[in-house]
């Protein structure tokens, strides 16, 4: 058997996140690829394998997606492999790069995610409704934020929850994501504006909801002796954990995301994580809605259950406050790729625990950090913990 | 690294130049059309909606009557023992008004789906449906409501042999 | 002890459905000036990696093997050589053809790439791997930046 390698991300890359890009998608690979590899000093040469993350093949129409983009992330003759677990893939593909080189089997490993939703006509909404199942949702005519406004409205029965306050999430995201040189819908809104926005499922409006986007990111991975010789603030990677709940989703209580908080466990207990509200010093949970972000901080034990949308209106989650959430702006501010919106939060980590966040920099000189992406039927969590 | 990078890559392209032909695109239509077999558990589920019945099945080792029933229980990983029927009511775990169509189109007056815990299954086994013969400011959580079926000869064995529950 | 299963197969039911989908895809950056050389000037291009010393055809804006970027667009001729080719008796639903249809892979000369399409003007018996062929183009007036702006290749004369 292999022994357990430490793992540390060396270099990350990230396109623009735009609502319809020209590139095509490999080319909006090699972007994100080529940037990851350009700022760990490294080139093609140096990678012994990839792993590349999509969401459903139906958004952009291309079947066996990974295939089509290997060239593009650097995969050409290499041991390639494509993950797939929803909204969830971002956060995963840096699981799965984790474990090629914790395994043993390679001393660096790339980590790919992209998704070009553009290409979807008139909407991706189409393609979202090829994940339900075809007996007991489809004739329904059941769409995708049908599925998160229950979700949501179940969350906020049970906490007593007001729309105001989960308003405050979208506000704050989408200004943190106007420091954000990749964001698509970086602006200054108030809770008003989400209030006023258009009602889609109700509680779920306009305001509430990220947009689709194009992009793409990448990380390299390394071992620990090899990445000691490339660089000398590596971030490690030093907790992964996933978790899949029953596809029956009409059969769980929607209120609280069990999935999450086994996938955080995980994570935490290799980390060896004891007190996460104290040990973690800035998170990038998985926002594709304003309430997730408050669902997720639950899921991932920052707070209470029910007690996300307090912390909110005190503040603490601002990038200043004592616990900086989505300081990138999320999928709310920055863009939602889906897989690549996922590990553009693992490089937003990254960036901070290194310093090199520029104007999104959260103070106090942050060491420990979690991000966190969620899918399929409201099911799927994966979590990294990084430090540096 | 994030503060040194000057320029990211990406063109944006405003929608209308895409549909408008500005840019050069190929479109494609894929023929996929599929015909899944419902299996075991849910053709017996299907059949007996014709007949204005909302069966289940159960688990003898952890109790559960689950809804939809299922040939297996996906938490002991055992075969499931019995069919039994459940009710045609129950209450309402959480709900939701949509004024968006399967196309991202808006509509005026809104659906109200919701999901709906029936009675005689155990807690929280719930299927999702509509909410009918109320507006939907006036739907309340645990709400208690009632299947109003299609009649007997327009039903075709579909969960939509069910027009939508109504409140008790 | 588990549930009965099912021994009247008329009591099997199925659902039918289909996928509503359609997809617009942009050429993307190496593409757009691709099928833009083809559309205006009748001229197939590609790019060239100068560390690798090899011809991308269709041109990409990477080099996959060194993952430079590629910058140096060459007009790489009309001309080609069959690598392998098929005949089709058969459409997509397995319908018989009118007339078989000959595809190939042709390598265009001078480069690393190459190109899948139809062979025209030619003998179906005289179809040969390593056969010298050359691009077919469509009038400029009907040409609108597809692959189909070249109607076929034909056996070089
Ligand atoms: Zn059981
Ligand atoms: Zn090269």
């Amino acid at each position: 058997m292999f022994g357990k390698k430490r793992v540390a991300i060396v270099g990350a890359g990230l396109t623009l996140f735009r609502r319809n890009l020209k590139e095509t998608g490999k080319e909006l690979c090699y972007e994100a690829t080529k940037m990851a590899l350009d700022s760990a000093g490294l080139t093609l040469k140096d990678i012994d394998s990839v792993a590349f993350g999509s969401a459903p093949d139906a958004f952009d129409g291309i079947h066996m997606k990974g295939e089509n983009m290997i060239d593009s992330a650097g995969g050409w003759r290499k041991p390639f492999s494509r993950v797939f677990v929803g909204g969830g893939t971002g956060v995963f593909t840096a699981n799965a790069g984790w474990w090629h080189v914790a395994s043993g089997l390679f001393d660096t490993c790339l980590v790919v995610a992209e998704e070009k939703m553009s290409s979807c006509y008139p909407h991706p909404a189409h393609a979202f409704t090829t994940i339900f199942d075809p007996i007991m949702s489809r004739p329904l005519g059941t769409t995708l934020i049908w599925i998160f406004a229950l979700e949501m409205h179940r969350y906020m029965h049970r906490h007593g929850i007001k729309k105001e306050q989960i308003a405050l999430v979208s506000v704050k995201n989408k200004k943190n994501a106007l420091d954000h040189p990749c964001a698509q819908l970086g602006a200054n809104i108030t809770v008003e504006d989400v209030l006023n926005s258009e009602i889609m499922c109700w509680p779920v409006q306009r305001l509430d909801i990220s947009p689709t986007s194009d992009g793409a990111a990448a990380l390299v991975l390394a071992s620990e002796d090899v990445a000691k010789k490339i660089t000398d603030n590596p971030v490690w990677i030093d907790g992964v954990g996933w978790c899949i709940d029953s596809t029956y989703w009409t059969n769980r209580d929607l209120y609280y995301p069990d999935y999450v908080e086994y996938a955080a466990r995980m994570a935490y207990r290799m980390a060896g994580i004891k007190n996460p509200p104290k040990e973690i010093d800035v998170a990038e949970p998985y926002d594709p809605f304003d309430y997730k972000e408050l669902h997720h901080m639950e899921g991932l034990l920052l707070c209470k259950k029910g007690e996300a949308p307090k912390l909110t209106e005190e503040g603490v989650t601002q990038r200043d406050g004592d616990l900086p959430i989505n300081p990138s702006g999320g999928l709310l501010g920055v863009g939602n790729p889906i897989a690549a919106a996922g590990l553009m939060k693992v490089c937003e980590i990254f960036w901070q625990l290194r310093g090199e966040a520029g104007k999104r920099q959260v103070p106090g000189d942050p060491r420990t950090g979690v991000a966190q992406a969620w899918g399929d039927l409201m099911q799927y969590g994966s979590v990294i913990v990084l430090r540096r | 690294m994030s503060a040194k990078i000057k320029k990211y890559a990406g063109h944006p392209l405003k929608s209308a130049e895409i549909r408008e032909g500005k840019v050069p695109t190929a479109r494609w239509r894929p023929k996929a059309k599929y015909m899944w077999s419902a299996g075991v558990a849910m053709s017996r589920f299907l059949n007996e909606l014709k007949n204005g019945r909302i069966i289940a099945t159960r688990c003898n080792k952890c109790g559960r009557i689950m809804v939809p029933p299922r040939v297996f229980c996906e938490q002991c990983f055992k075969p499931t023992d019995n069919w039994t029927y459940v009710k045609d009511t129950g209450t309402i775990n959480t709900y939701s008004a949509s004024f968006i169509a399967g196309d991202a189109s808006r509509i005026k007056e809104p659906i109200i789906v919701a999901i709906i815990d029936l009675d005689g299954a155990s807690p929280g086994m719930g299927i999702q449906h509509k909410i009918g013969e109320i507006n939907w400011k006036e739907v309340k959580f645990d709400m208690k409501v009632k299947a109003v079926w299609k009649p007997p000869e327009e039903r075709k064995g579909a969960i939509t042999d069910i027009k939508y529950f109504k409140p008790v | 002890m588990s549930i009965e299963k099912i021994s009247d197969p008329r009591q099997v039911r199925h659902w039918p459905g289909h996928m509503e989908a359609d997809y617009i895809y942009t050429h993307g950056i190496a593409g757009e000036r691709f099928f833009k050389e083809i559309k205006e000037n009748g001229r197939i291009t590609g790019t060239r990696c100068k560390h690798c010393n090899l011809v991308y055809v269709p041109p990409r804006i990477y080099c996959e093997r060194c993952f430079e970027k590629l910058e140096e667009w060459i007009d790489v001729g009309t001309k080609g050589t069959i690598q392998t080719f098929t005949v089709a008796y058969v459409d997509i639903d397995g319908s018989k053809l009118k007339q078989p249809t000959t595809y190939a892979m042709i390598k265009i000369n001078g480069t690393n790439g190459g190109l899948l399409h139809k062979i025209g003007e030619a003998n179906l018996k005289d179809v040969k791997i390593g056969m010298q062929v050359e691009a077919v183009f469509k009038p400029k007036e009907e040409r609108e930046g597809s692959v189909n702006d070249i109607k076929h290749f034909k056996p070089v004369k």
